[in-house]
């Protein structure tokens, strides 16, 4: 009598162990990307189309939800979400420029090098942006005196800051695990040629691993931007903190949060949903050729 | 500089040892390399043969002995490795361009960046010598564009741009299809022939014994047996050397 199976197999299959696959997308940096990018472009359009109408659906009073969103719309686009996108934008040029240079620590021959690297990448690539974002705000002063000139330091600039930390550690990961990449013989070939190490990193073996970066970069560039909400909880006149003094200025009667809010998601899902779709494509294309 | 002329060896080995952890894989090799001879080191797989040729650039560290090059000490802590890696250029079974630069680039990089040669200068230069290795017309292509031959003739090109004194050619044709193992070797062939010294690491037999001036065949880190390619193939004495010649000729 044969030993039943304890999981119901195909029945011939050989008892091998075959590899652990979990079902649906593994939950990797890409997750939230993968999520964005899957989503069919035709139901963005439905959903902005709809919008109109889901909002029109809970009018009664005299001016509609509607309009009185159109009356706030431009302000709320041109001083709230521009206002995300320059703290996304700074938050990403800063997280760049500390990452790169932690990404090379990383894979630094002193071995106290990277040893401080590892602990600040692995720290800030784990600890909650939240956290990060209130621990900046409350321990950096609101100004700096240099030279007897007094530099003002505002709270909505500390939050590029504590955006910019867990950004610069995750790409850190990203500059180490492109450069690891690169194939040991191109280090040599460069050796060979008398190129020193620091020569062979910045022109040979980093210009090799701009691609292979650009599609992660991108992934952590449409998370940062998604993130930049949070900033509202701090006080940062950003388009959600904007968007609730606007419905305050109305009444903040219950029927204006879906079309105010929902202007918001879909501003964020307008800026954010072509960079996920292009990094996913990024991705596929540079996986396949290296 | 050293006191060393022309007279002596230009690559001179004296009792190698090389491990990788508790493997040994040269045990004791030694040889003398005069300038502008070209000697072939042949032997079966795990010999040591690429190791050997590595650490002569250095790029393999040593246990004990000795490799000078040019009368200097290629494993003194104090080596200034740029002056070495000048002197000895290297090519690889896998080519190794720079695939992000074109042919020309690649040739012209190491003597900019390195050497800080002017750019007009070594464009010149690097475009004599695509011409002598016949990739003439190629010069904009990437490494991606070309055939296995015409990679590793870029490479042969690349390393003679810095102008080395001598060539290492680890296994450069074992990676190619059988026709265009020839091109490469024609380019190498030229290069002996123009006097440059080259220590090749080979599997071709009969070019080994065409061009060579010398052959030394190595089994288990040792030289087991060497000399001039009409004594070496036709009266090798050693077991070893014959039942290794039996297999490949």
């Amino acid at each position: 009598m044969a030993h039943r199976s304890p999981v119901p197999t195909a029945s011939g299959t050989l008892p091998v162990l075959l590899p652990y696959n979990p079902r649906g997308p593994a939950y990797d940096d890409f997750f939230a990307t993968r999520w964005l990018a899957s989503i069919p472009a035709w139901w963005l359009l439905a959903l902005a189309a709809l919008f109109p109408v889901m909002a029109l659906a809970q009018a009664g009073a005299a001016e509609s939800p509607l309009d009185k969103l159109v009356r706030w719309a431009p302000f709320l686009f041109r001083q709230g979400f521009m206002f995300n996108v320059l703290i996304s934008v700074l938050a990403m040029g800063i997280g760049t420029v500390v990452g790169a240079f932690m990404g090379l620590a990383l894979i630094s021959r002193l071995r106290p090098v990277r040893a401080v690297a590892r602990v600040y990448v692995t720290f800030f690539r784990n600890v909650p942006w939240l956290v990060l974002l209130f621990i900046v705000l409350l321990s950096f002063p609101f100004q700096f005196r240099v030279f007897g000139t007094t530099i003002p330091f505002p709270g909505w600039f500390k939050t590029v800051i504590g955006l910019a930390i867990p950004v610069s550690a995750n790409i850190a990961e990203v500059v180490r695990g492109a450069v690891q990449s690169v194939p040991t013989a191109q280090w040599e070939a460069a050796e060979s040629l008398g190129f020193t190490r620091r020569q062979a990193i910045w022109q040979i073996i980093l210009p090799q691993c701009f691609k292979r970066m650009l599609p992660p970069w991108m992934n952590w560039y449409a998370i940062l931007t998604m993130s930049t909400p949070l900033c509202s909880l701090l006080g940062v006149g950003e388009i959600i903190s904007l968007t609730r003094q606007a419905m305050e200025a109305e009444g903040n009667q219950p029927e204006l949060l879906i079309p105010f809010y929902g202007f918001a998601l879909l501003l964020f899902l307008a800026y954010c949903y072509p960079i996920a779709r292009l990094t996913m494509r990024l991705e596929r294309r540079f996986a396949v050729k290296t | 500089m050293t006191d060393w002329t022309a007279d002596q060896p230009i690559v001179r080995l004296r009792d190698v040892h090389k491990s990788y952890g508790q493997v040994e894989v040269i045990r004791g090799i030694s040889m003398d390399v005069m300038k502008g001879e070209v000697i072939c080191i042949i032997g079966p797989s795990g010999s040591g043969k690429s190791t050997l040729i590595r650490c002569i650039n250095a790029l393999n560290d040593i246990q004990a002995g000795s490799i000078q090059v040019e009368g200097q000490e290629v494993h003194d802590p104090r080596l200034d490795k740029l002056a070495l890696r000048r002197k000895v250029g290297m090519v690889f079974q896998q080519y190794n361009l720079f695939p992000h630069k074109t042919a020309l680039q690649n040739v012209m990089m190491a003597p900019i960046k390195v050497l800080r040669e002017k750019p007009a200068e070594v464009e010149a230069r690097a475009r004599a010598l695509l011409k002598k290795v016949r990739l003439e017309g190629k010069e904009n292509h990437y490494p991606g564009e070309l055939s296995g031959g015409q990679q590793q003739r870029v490479a042969i090109a690349r390393s003679l741009a810095m102008q080395p004194d001598v060539m290492l050619f680890d296994e450069v044709t074992a990676a190619l299809d059988p026709e265009t193992v020839k091109e490469v070797l024609v380019a190498i062939k030229d290069l002996a022939a123009e006097g440059m010294t080259c220590i090749l690491v080979t599997h071709e037999m009969g070019f080994a014994r065409e061009v060579a001036d010398h052959i030394y065949f190595t089994d288990r880190g040792v030289i087991v047996e060497h000399g001039p390619p009409a004594e070496f193939f036709t009266k090798a004495r050693d077991p070893r050397t014959r039942a290794f010649l039996d297999q490949v000729l």
